[in-house]
């Protein structure tokens, strides 16, 4: 899987979730939650999106590991089982 | 003759915008079915219908404002026919008392179209712009028009000036005569919640993430079983008088994205599996955004929860939402020190709040229905088994 399509996938289901998020001012590496107003509704919403574009299962005890895009880009990739390049 | 009238939907809406008829003069109406889109200040909503019988006329046309008892259609009793019809509007206008203007049975030229998918805040933008929503294709999720797309459409580039208006006059007005009418007294109480958290994580590792359950589901169901107990808290004020609910009706409060809250009701919460209400409470929260409720879902609620969800702070003493009679306010859950046998230990706590109305109870009872909250949830499994009188 691309990093390019991995990003542009998550992206997709986060504006599925939040539709007035504007995805230029999201800062990569700064906790998500803290950037966009998600709800715990939300936020399981857009785990559900996760597995449902990538096929990825988020066990609950992953939810602390999910904190910025950048870590759920990794930790989708590596669940995915394919070579990010 | 039994006149359709514009039904309140709570407490903060005293008119509506007809948006749209679902019925036609000739259709046969069933109880709970769907007869109008009404706009409010909070969003638009689906009129249902609590009559039987068959549509005769419709007195109000699509863009007509109205207020809260406005009859806004004709439905014919059993062996009635037109003439009754004839004869009701003639007496109707003589003694002038509604606003209707003509006799003759007219046919409402239905917008035929289909109801776009609307955000409130889009959908009173445009009608401030004059944009047409037919013209405007929605960006949103399944085709949503969001307020981006209407303010492109109308060329508008600066920000709406107070285009939260309506929401903000509605909170406003409602919370106003809350401060005015009701005489709160508020009391909290820290839950330890490590038994409810545990045994969600052990029921939600066997369950695929498209079926987790929130703690606000059970927070949800908690509240709603220890309201079964203490009536007091769940009914409305009216002239005078309290008047208990015979069901437990809890207004979720919902906060919409563009700022501004709605609270509908989730109806019989305390019968309700937990899977059953995690899949309403989810809808509801779609719809809320979405903008799209039913009219009972906002006139219906006996009581008002506020959570504040894991993003929240600590505690929460509420506005009590009139003619409600209490507010149960929920904090985030998060770790604090806990004393547990004579040692300090860190614990998931929560702290639970009631707002209540004095006229109606004293601080004794609401101290002894914080209790029974925080009893009943330190027996999360207890919670789930109990379905007694579960209707599906």
């Amino acid at each position: 899987m691309n990093p390019l399509d991995v990003k542009a996938g998550i992206l997709s289901v986060l504006s599925s979730v939040a539709p007035e998020l504007e995805p230029e001012l999201l800062v990569q590496d700064r906790p998500l939650r803290r950037q966009i107003d998600l709800d715990s509704m939300d936020w399981l919403n857009f785990l559900v999106g996760l597995h449902q574009t990538f096929g990825v299962d988020i066990p609950e005890a992953d939810y602390g590991r999910l904190v910025t895009l950048d870590d759920i880009e990794r930790y989708l990739v590596a669940r995915s089982g394919r070579c990010a390049s | 003759m039994i006149e359709f009238l514009l039904p309140s939907l709570g407490a903060d809406m005293d008119e509506g915008t007809l948006l749209e008829w679902k019925v036609r003069p000739g259709d046969i109406l069933s109880k709970g079915q769907i007869v109008a889109v009404v706009d409010t200040s909070k969003a638009a909503v689906d009129i249902e219908s609590w009559h039987e019988g068959e549509v005769a006329l419709l007195l109000v046309e699509p863009g007509q404002l109205m207020p809260v008892g406005t009859p806004m259609a004709l439905l014919l009793e059993p062996g009635e026919t037109a003439a009754d019809v004839a004869r009701y509007m003639r007496d109707t206008l003589r003694s002038a008392s509604t606003g209707v203007t003509s006799a003759e049975p007219k046919q409402v030229t239905s917008a035929v179209a289909e109801r776009r998918p609307v955000s409130p805040v889009a959908r009173r933008r445009a009608s401030e712009l004059g944009v047409d929503l037919q013209g405007v294709s929605g960006s949103g999720p399944n085709g949503v028009i969001t307020l981006q797309d209407v303010e492109r459409a109308g060329g508008a580039v600066a920000p709406p000036k107070g285009g939260q208006d309506g929401m903000r006059r509605a909170i406003a007005a409602a919370m106003s005569r809350s401060k005015r009418e009701i005489p709160h007294y508020y009391l909290a109480e820290p839950v330890p919640m490590t038994r409810a958290l545990d045994w969600l994580a052990q029921e939600n590792a066997a369950r695929p993430v498209t079926e987790r359950l929130l703690p606000a589901v059970l927070l949800l169901k908690a509240v709603a079983r220890a309201l079964r107990r203490y009536p007091e808290f769940n009914g409305t004020y009216v002239d005078g008088e309290f008047h208990p609910a015979p069901r437990v009706n809890p207004g979720v409060a919902i906060s919409l994205r563009q700022g501004g809250l709605v609270a509908p009701a989730l109806c019989d919460a305390d019968r309700k599996s937990l899977p059953a209400l995690m899949r309403e409470l989810g809808d509801l929260i779609k719809r809320a955004r979405a903008g799209s409720l039913r009219s009972s879902e906002l006139s219906e609620a006996t009581v008002t929860i506020t959570q504040l969800g894991d993003q929240g702070v600590e505690s929460v003493f509420g506005v009590i939402h009139p003619p409600q009679v209490a507010l149960i306010g929920l904090g985030r859950i998060a770790e604090r020190p806990w004393v547990e046998d004579g040692k300090v230990v860190a614990r998931p706590v929560m702290t639970a709040s009631l707002a209540a109305d004095h006229r109606v109870s004293d601080g004794h009872r609401g101290a002894l229905f914080l209790t029974e909250l925080r009893e009943l949830l330190q027996q999360p499994e207890a919670l789930d088994a109990d379905l007694s009188g579960e209707t599906q």
